[in-house]
This record gives C-alpha cells, sequence and structure tokens, in this order.
C-alpha cells in the first residue's frame, strides 16, 4: 500500500509534466491538423533556457528559491515562445497547401537541426541542473515505508493546475480563443470573417512553447540533469497521451499525461524498467488502432 | 416504365451524424438505361445519399439492393468492394483525379483489379509474361477509346492535373466508366462548366446510357441539365423525398417550387 | 533603393532581433563541466552570437533587396558577407567563418537566382536543350552504373574509397527499398531501420548460432523483415499518413529497445560479433580458413590481399542495390506500382474505383521492408559484429532525407542524395560534427523551396504516344 501510494504520487508528477507538453501537440494539431514533430524539441529547449535561467539566478545572488523559480519560469517561457513562433514562421507557414508529407517532413527536419544545435552550442555531456528545491513532506509511513511528497512534486503539480486552469479560461473566453476554435473548424471562413489566421497559428505555436518550456523546467528540477537528446522521448511519450487523451482536447491532453505517467511509473514499478517505455510505445499503437480518437476526442467524419 | 427490374432499390435510407437527421426515410430506385436525378436544394442531403450507395458512410439504416451481375446488400459491403464486386463507380463534388499522374494513368489506375488478376498478383507481370502483356495492351485499348469518347486522345499523357477544368470532368466520368461499372453516380458532373462544355456533357452521358445501357444517378443543380437528360427525377429536401416522377410532373410539383423558391412563390421556372 | 530602404531595414532589425533572442541563451551562455563536484560554470560566447547576429542582418537585408529587385545592393551585401566568411579575419570559430560565408553565397545565389532560372528554362526549352535533356536523362544512369562498376579498379581505389564506397551504396539500396514505401506508394515510414535492424539480427545470430551462410540466410532475412513488416503494417496502415508516421517511428524504438533488453536472444548492448563473411562458392576471405572452408587465394591462386574482400563486398551490395532499383522499376510499370501511385495521390478516389487500400498498402510497406532486411543481413556480414546503437531513429532520419532530397520517387535523385549527404560528410572529415544539422536544415529547405526534390521530373508508367525528344511536356 505505501509502496503503492508512493508511486502514484510520482506518477502524478511525471503525468503533469507530460501533460503540459501534449497540451502543445494537441492545440497544433487542433488547429492546422498536423504533427508538430519538433515539439519534443522544443521541450528541450525550454529545459536548456531553464537550467541556464538558473546559474544566471545564482551568478545575480538571488537566494529565494521562490523568486528564482517564478524568474526563470517567466523567462524560459518568454524565450522559448520564439523558438515557437520562429519554427511555424520559418519551416511550417511557407509549406500551408504544399502536399500531404511536407509539413510532417519538414518537422522531423526541425526536430534534427534543434538536436544538433543545441549539441553543438551547449556539448553532448548530460549537463547537472542542480537541486533548487529540497525538502519534503512525510504522508504517512506503512511496512516502514516513508511515504513521501516532495516540495518539488507539490510545486510541478500546482504550477501545472494554475497554467491549465488560466489556459483553458484564455481557451474558452478571450477573443484570442474564439479565434482559434473559429480556425479549428474551418480556417477559410475563419479568415473570410475577418480572423487573422496566421496570427491565431503563431500564437498557438507560441502558447504551446511556452507551456512545453514550463515542462522543461520542471523536467529539469524533477530530475536535476538534461541533454540534448531528453526531447525526442519525452516528445512522443507526450504525443502518445496527446492521442491517448484524444488529440485535438485539451482536458483529453492532460487526461492522456496523467495516464501515461501512470503507465510508466506503475509498469516500472512493478514489472520491469526496461520494458516501460515499450509498454508506452505499445500504448499508442493499441489506442491509435482501437480507438483512433483516443478518450475524449471528437470522432472525425471523412469529408468526401 | 418497362418491366425490367430496378438496378438499385433504395430503401427507407437513413443517415443521422450525431444529432442531425441528413437523409431521412428515403426510398427510391433507378433502373437501367436511364438517368436517374437526384435533385434539391443545398444540404438536401444528396451527397450524403451517394456516400451511403458508394460505401463512404455505413447508413444508419435501410437497405440499398443492388441488381448487378447478382444482387448486392451495399450497406453492408466495405468501401472498396462496392467498386471492387458490385460495380458502382463515382465522380465526385470537388473532382478527385490522380493529378500527378497522366491521363492515360488515370484510367489505368480505374482496371486495376483486372490488371492485377491478369498480372497474377505481379508474378506474371514481373516476369514480362505474354498473358500479362496481352491484358495490358487490351487495358490501353479501352482507355483510348474512352480517350477518344472524350476528346483528351491528345492529353493522353500529360499530366491529369495540369488539363483544363472542364477536361477534368470528363475525363473523370472516363475513368470512373473504365472500371466498367453497372451503376454510375456523378455528383454535380456540370458544375463549372461553361455552356459549351455542358452541352458536351449532356451528349457524353447520354451516350453512356444508350451505348453502355447501364444505369446513371446523376446529382446536379443545373436545372437546364437535368430536364433536358434525365428519364426519373428524384426530389430530395431537409433529407426527405419530396417529389418523384418524370421531368415534366416534377417541374410543376407545388412542393418542390416551395423547396426551391420559398412557401408563397407561384409557378416560375427555375 | 529611395523610400522603402527604411522598411527594409526594419525588417532586417527584426530578424536580427529574433535570432538574437533565440541564440541569447543556448548559444551566448556555454555551459561547461568545472570538475564533478563544483558542477557547472559559463563560458560566454556574446562575441560569437553578435557576429552571427549581424550576419543574419545583412543577409536578411541582401535578401529582401533582392527580391525587391536591387540587384546591386544586394550583390555588394552579399559580397561582403562572402569576403569576410572566406578571408582571414579572425572570427572566434571556423563555423562562423561557415556560417557568414554561407549566408553571403545565399545571397548572392537569390540575387542571381531568377536570371540563371530563366535561361536554364529558356535552355531547357529550345531544341537543342531539350535533346541534351533527353539524352542526360537516359545517359545519366548509365554513366553513374559504369563509374559504380569500374569504381574498385581504378587507381585511386584504396580501403578508404572503398570502403566509403560500400558504405554508400548500402545507404542507396536503403534509399531505393524506402522510395517504394515514401516515394511511390507515399507511406511515411519513420522506423524503417526496425527492418534493417531485423535483417542484420536474422543473419548475424543464425549465421553465429546455427552456422548458416551468408547466401542462404539473404533471402530468409528478407522475408522475416517482410513478415515483420505485414505483421505491423496490417493494423496501423489503416492509419491516417501522420499517425502512421508515429506508430512506425514507435514500432522502430520497441525493436531497438527488444534488442538491447532481450539479452538472452541477442546478447544485448554488447553486441554480437564474430559474424562471418560472406563467401564465394564457399570460399572465405581471409588469410587462413575455418576448418572446412578454403580461401580464395587457395581457390584461385590469387595471393592474399586484404583489399579482396572490401572488392568482393563492394560488388555484392551493388548487386543487391541493382536488384533493388531493378525490381521498383519494374513493379512502378505494373499495376500494383501505379495503385501505390494512386493512393499516394488520391486515397478516397482509388477506393471508389475499387482498390483496396490497405492490401496495396501492405505490399509497398512488406517489399519495402523485405529489401532493408537484405540490406541489413549484407551490413552484418560487412561490419562482423553489430549491436543495437546502428539502428537508431536517426538512421531512418538519414535514409529518409536521402530519399526527401533525392525526390520522392526519383531513382537517380536517391543516387545523387546519398553521395551529397553520405558521400560528402566522410570526405570533409570536420564538417562531420555539423552533418546531421545539414541534413536538418536540408529537409526543411527542400521542403519550404523544392518540394519535389533535387530531380523533379516523373516520367509516365505508360505512354499512348511514343515519348517527344526532350521528354514529359
Amino acid at each position: 500500500m505505501a509502496y503503492f501510494s508512493q508511486q502514484l504520487i510520482n506518477a502524478i508528477t511525471l503525468g503533469a509534466i507530460y501533460g503540459l507538453i501534449a497540451i502543445g501537440y494537441t492545440m497544433v494539431y487542433g488547429i492546422i491538423g498536423m504533427i508538430n514533430f519538433a515539439h519534443g524539441e522544443v521541450f528541450m529547449i525550454g529545459a536548456f533556457i531553464s537550467l541556464i535561467g538558473f546559474m544566471i539566478c545564482s551568478l545575480l545572488g538571488i537566494g529565494s528559491a521562490p523568486l528564482a523559480i517564478l524568474l526563470v519560469l517567466l523567462l524560459a517561457m518568454a524565450f522559448t515562445a520564439v523558438y515557437g513562433w520562429a519554427i511555424e514562421r520559418l519551416a511550417y507557414r511557407p509549406l500551408r497547401g504544399s502536399f500531404r508529407l511536407a509539413p510532417l517532413i519538414s518537422a522531423i527536419g526541425v526536430s534534427i537541426v534543434l538536436q544538433n544545435y543545441v549539441q553543438l552550442a551547449q556539448g553532448a555531456r548530460p549537463k547537472p541542473g542542480g537541486q533548487i528545491v529540497s525538502g519534503g513532506y512525510n504522508l504517512f509511513s506503512a511496512d516502514g515505508f516513508d511515504v513521501r511528497v516532495t516540495w518539488l512534486q507539490i510545486i510541478i503539480v500546482a504550477v501545472t493546475l494554475v497554467l491549465m486552469t488560466g489556459f483553458t479560461w484564455v481557451i474558452a473566453r478571450t477573443p484570442l480563443g474564439r479565434q482559434q476554435r473559429a480556425c479549428e473548424q474551418d480556417m477559410k471562413m475563419a479568415a473570410l470573417l475577418g480572423v487573422n489566421v496566421n496570427k491565431t497559428i503563431s500564437l498557438t505555436f507560441v502558447m504551446g512553447a511556452a507551456l512545453a518550456a514550463v515542462a522543461g523546467m520542471l523536467f529539469l528540477m524533477y530530475y536535476g540533469v538534461i541533454d540534448f537528446f531528453i526531447g525526442f522521448l519525452a516528445g512522443i511519450k507526450a504525443f502518445t497521451a496527446a492521442v491517448l487523451g484524444g488529440i485535438g482536447s485539451l482536458p483529453g491532453a492532460m487526461l492522456g499525461g496523467l495516464l501515461i505517467g501512470l503507465i510508466e511509473v506503475f509498469w516500472a514499478g512493478y514489472f520491469s524498467s526496461e520494458y516501460k517505455d515499450v509498454a508506452v510505445f505499445a500504448i499508442l499503437v493499441l489506442v491509435l488502432i482501437f480507438r483512433p480518437t483516443g478518450l475524449l476526442g471528437k470522432p472525425e467524419i471523412e469529408k468526401v | 416504365m418497362s418491366a425490367v427490374p430496378p438496378l438499385i432499390d433504395v430503401e427507407h435510407l437513413t443517415m443521422r451524424f450525431g444529432g442531425l437527421l441528413a437523409v431521412d426515410d428515403v426510398s427510391f430506385s433507378a433502373r437501367p438505361r436511364e438517368i436517374t436525378a437526384i435533385i434539391g436544394p443545398n444540404g438536401a442531403g444528396k451527397t450524403t445519399v451517394f456516400n451511403c450507395i458508394t460505401g463512404f458512410y455505413k447508413p444508419s439504416s435501410g437497405r440499398l439492393t443492388l441488381r448487378g451481375d447478382r444482387e448486392y446488400l451495399l450497406e453492408r459491403m466495405l468501401g472498396h468492394e462496392i467498386g471492387q464486386k458490385a460495380k458502382v463507380a463515382r465522380t465526385f463534388q470537388n473532382i478527385r483525379l490522380f493529378p500527378g499522374m497522366t491521363v492515360l494513368e488515370n484510367l489505368m489506375v480505374a482496371q486495376h483489379n483486372k490488371l492485377m488478376q491478369a498480372s497474377g498478383m505481379s508474378i506474371y507481370g514481373l516476369l514480362g509474361l505474354r498473358r500479362y502483356r496481352v491484358a495490358e495492351a487490351d487495358a490501353i485499348e479501352l482507355a483510348r477509346g474512352w480517350l477518344e469518347r472524350i476528346g483528351l486522345t491528345v492529353d493522353a499523357d500529360r499530366p491529369a492535373g495540369e488539363l483544363p477544368y472542364g477536361a477534368q470532368r470528363r475525363l473523370e466520368i472516363a475513368r470512373a466508366m473504365c472500371t466498367a461499372p453497372c451503376l454510375l453516380c456523378l455528383d454535380e458532373p456540370a458544375a463549372g462548366l461553361n455552356p459549351r462544355e455542358s452541352g458536351a456533357l449532356n451528349d457524353l452521358l447520354l451516350s453512356i446510357r444508350d451505348r453502355e445501357g447501364i444505369g446513371v444517378l446523376l446529382i446536379e443543380h443545373d436545372m437546364s441539365v437535368v430536364m433536358k437528360i434525365s428519364d426519373h427525377v428524384v426530389v430530395l429536401d431537409y433529407g426527405r423525398k419530396i417529389a418523384e416522377g418524370a421531368p415534366e410532373e416534377v417541374k410543376r410539383d407545388p412542393a418542390v417550387i416551395r423547396a426551391y423558391l420559398g412557401t408563397d412563390a407561384g409557378g416560375a421556372d427555375a | 533603393m529611395g523610400p522603402r530602404l527604411p522598411a527594409l531595414l526594419k525588417d532586417a532589425a527584426l530578424t536580427a532581433f529574433v535570432a538574437a533572442a533565440l541564440g541569447l541563451f543556448i548559444v551566448g551562455f556555454r555551459t561547461v563541466d568545472i570538475g564533478s563536484t563544483k558542477g557547472l560554470s559559463f563560458d560566454y560566447q556574446f562575441v560569437d552570437l553578435a557576429i552571427a547576429v549581424a550576419a543574419i542582418f545583412v543577409g536578411r537585408l541582401g535578401l529582401s533587396m533582392a527580391a525587391e529587385g536591387q540587384r546591386w545592393p544586394a550583390l555588394i551585401l552579399g559580397g561582403i558577407l562572402g569576403v569576410v566568411g572566406v578571408s582571414s579575419v579572425n572570427l572566434p570559430s571556423t563555423f562562423l567563418h561557415w556560417f557568414v560565408g554561407l549566408a553571403g553565397l545565399l545571397v548572392i545565389g537569390r540575387t542571381l537566382w531568377p536570371s540563371a532560372d530563366r535561361a536554364l528554362s529558356r535552355a531547357r526549352q529550345s531544341p537543342g536543350g531539350r535533346t541534351v535533356g533527353r539524352i542526360g536523362a537516359r545517359w545519366l544512369g548509365g554513366i553513374l552504373l559504369a563509374c559504380a562498376f569500374l569504381m574498385p579498379m581504378m587507381p585511386f581505389a584504396d580501403q578508404k574509397t572503398m570502403d566509403l564506397g560500400v558504405l554508400i551504396l548500402t545507404y542507396v539500396m536503403l534509399g531505393w527499398g524506402l522510395n517504394i514505401v515514401v516515394g511511390l506508394a507515399g507511406l511515411l515510414d519513420l522506423g524503417y531501420v526496425a527492418f534493417y535492424a531485423v535483417g542484420a539480427y536474422s543473419y548475424a545470430l543464425l549465421s553465429t548460432q546455427y552456422g548458416l551462410g551468408f547466401w542462404s540466410v539473404l533471402p530468409l532475412a528478407g522475408a522475416f523483415a517482410a513478415t515483420f513488416g505485414l505483421v505491423l503494417g496490417f493494423p496501423v496502415l489503416r492509419l491516417r499518413g501522420d499517425y502512421l508516421a508515429i506508430v512506425t517511428l514507435g514500432f522502430g524504438e520497441i525493436i531497438r529497445l527488444v534488442l538491447i533488453n532481450w539479452v538472452d536472444l541477442t546478447n544485448g548492448p554488447a553486441g554480437v560479433g564474430d559474424i562471418p563473411g560472406p563467401t564465394l562458392f564457399g570460399a572465405v576471405f581471409a588469410e587462413t580458413a575455418p576448418p572446412g572452408h578454403r580461401t580464395f587465394s587457395q581457390m584461385t591462386g590469387i595471393p592474399f590481399d586484404g583489399t579482396q574482400r572490401l572488392i568482393f563486398l563492394y560488388y555484392i551490395i551493388l548487386g543487391l542495390a541493382l536488384i533493388t532499383n531493378l525490381f521498383a522499376l519494374r513493379m512502378r510499370r505494373l499495376p500494383v506500382g501505379r495503385a501505390w501511385e494512386a493512393l499516394r495521390e488520391d486515397e478516397i478516389a482509388c477506393r471508389a474505383l475499387g482498390l483496396n487500400p490497405t492490401n496495396i498498402k501492405l505490399t509497398a510497406f512488406a517489399i519495402g521492408a523485405m529489401f532493408a532486411g537484405f540490406a541489413g543481413s549484407f551490413f552484418a556480414a560487412k561490419q562482423r559484429f553489430i549491436s543495437p546503437e546502428s539502428f537508431v531513429f536517426i538512421e531512418s532520419a538519414i535514409i529518409l532525407a536521402i530519399v526527401v532530397l533525392g525526390g520522392m520517387g526519383s531513382q537517380i535523385g536517391v543516387v545523387l542524395a546519398a553521395v551529397l549527404l553520405i558521400g560528402l560528410p566522410e570526405w570533409f572529415r570536420d564538417l562531420g560534427n555539423y552533418r546531421m544539422l545539414v541534413f536538418g536544415l536540408a529537409m526543411v529547405l527542400i521542403m519550404v523551396f523544392r518540394p519535389r526534390g533535387l530531380i523533379a521530373h516523373r516520367e509516365p508508367s505508360v505512354r499512348l504516344h511514343a515519348a517527344p525528344p526532350g521528354g514529359g511536356g
């Protein structure tokens, strides 16, 4: 029981991170119907900017952890968002109306470029991030085993919840959200009604990248070490989360993230940690085959 | 009209998308050697009926019986089987050619199942056996015949996507005919054609009806086309059938006039 | 110039600003290890960043001037960048020299492109140009083939060159195999390397465990890989194109993880070693033969030489690649091949014509997998040691890049792209670090500027009229 509870806490933490990345996939898919293959790399960039941000904070002598986290959060969101914007502008926008596979191939190209760019600029070795928040709270003990939730885990879940709430509000209530939903339904019609489609799509990428940056920061804090390759696996897992939840659906992305976190942690905890990634991939394949609309997605009606 | 049994019987066809009732209990039949037109205002459910017949949608309820070389229940068949076995061919409202392939190749793809058999699942073909070469030459001859009928012989080796709009429409019909169908379903074939092209299309459809002797189902907005060439007209409005009969009868039907021109308009011709 | 200049300057400044924002942290602050306990410290690279940003500013200005038709100012700006790039001015790194120089080249190229393009198309339209084009298209393949055949006999064919030749040909074969799947059938397969791995491990395990020879395992390896393709393809080929891409990617990773973790079968990360090389009529290419075999020199009387093995391998892979090519060319002219292309163009229309999309996709997928299987067992026989590390996603991406760059569906394009992407980085070793960067960049640029690839021409699979001189139309 104690072991189970501990695993559950770990799984929720991990799930929150995946969920944040998954939102980026789901939003972009919703609006332009493409898998932004490079999104995992954007997350990786966010993690690197966070790492550098924390180092700058400590150079500047900002000792208070909450202040440092807040500063780095804003910094990483802002500068990673520029990446999201630039990627869309340079590699995807010129391809609207090109043949079917073009955006996906271009996205794979972007993903390779970003990985190698970071590897060249920052080196291939794993980067230790140091411990920014330590300590925790013992919930209960059983079977000689302390069930513990760390402050960091609380921060991760809290940040995720706050962002998710804010974000759902943006989509549901603001003109921007309305324009986004209009573009999802019918891009041409939205354009005719005066929605600036290019701007809306750009903003979608910017928001997705900002959330991925948050996920990157939380990942860095949680695992304490990052390298240029983390985007690949995390990206696929988050994509699986988005598909599992129902691609195009925001709550679905969060739910999918949570489920993937659960599957991964419990598979590693109870079966074998070697095959935990295989389990996630297998889930992806199974969901796509048997329920391609995911748990909360809407069925797609084929237009003939 | 005659004792020949209908080619296709559509009985109580209903198609629901979530809460939307797109086609509501529609029944009609089409006969061989006849052009049956389905008309109705936008959103009346015409294309949905087509999509049910050709297997792109699975009807919510109803029965679609096709009498070809034997009886087929279309609502129970998978999408591609309807073209392959029941021999129903169709065209699309927004033309769907293979734009990067040549005109001739488009017509060859339509003969895929026949050629596939002749190529012995590609093995005879890979070995270059005579049996396959003869079948291929026959297929090219069939294609050549159709290219002559639609006046595209000179363009045979050009990519289909480069053809002018009217020629693409004709090519799509010829491609459907190369599958040797017993029922041809045309979704607004005259849309976007100029009067001259539209006239040529009429001749083509009449010649298909008379020479090939197959049944033609036609969705059309252009009333002049419908009145000139169809033998039988089915009128849909809001997913229901509101009238059926010979073109002249339908034209005078008050329900039809109401559907097209609003409630209080009197006898104006469409 | 005149009134537009401020607008252009503003645009260039904005671009430079974005570039600075992109580079500020990732490039500006290079993190370096300072001993295991102390963690990281910064190595500031602001000068590099500033130079790169300045080059981007000038480059962008030049590009937009070229787009406005202001050729001379654009050429001057491009020239300045080019000169700085190649000069011995002390830029902080060679990379920056490349960066600045290539930016200059880009601006100059962009400026001259319209007139060059016009001249080229005029030359292509002229009767003489048409004939040259036709002959070129017909003979280019033959010339390349002759070069490939004669290569081992050339005086420059030392061990290094031969190794490179074998490497390039392996990628050519993989590219041709993947071209069936991606180029003809339009199925984006991101896990192609998985089938390569299946082929490689088939040979490695069957030869080391059961003593089977290369030539008897080769067809088996192809069959195994094709079976894998069928088993994977059957459930997933119904998916939409982009889902298919991700699922194949996932499948590729699953295979790799299984190879790493199923230690009993595959020996895990340590890999399989001592794989026998291919034999020629039972003769091995080694100084001394294992029991029951004889060496090539014993059989022929030619004294032993280390390069004989390489030459033999070279001709095997050349033969395998040519078989792949002939097969693909032949299939393309058969109903299946046309159905592949039709499916790529419009799946819905295919269904309406009574084609069974799943079956057609399966054949493409399985055939592509089969050739990867052949190539894989060749790879195992050549390397004599394989481990899961050889079958990572990047390999799939490289093969895909070759197909995409060459022009999807073009066989000659694949050869040119393989020489360009595999050959060049091997010759210019300093480029090695930037190789993948260039690959990725090439994929994006090709999609943006030339989505049909380097070789865009498509020859019809069947003609009604005799081909006109100059081809196509």
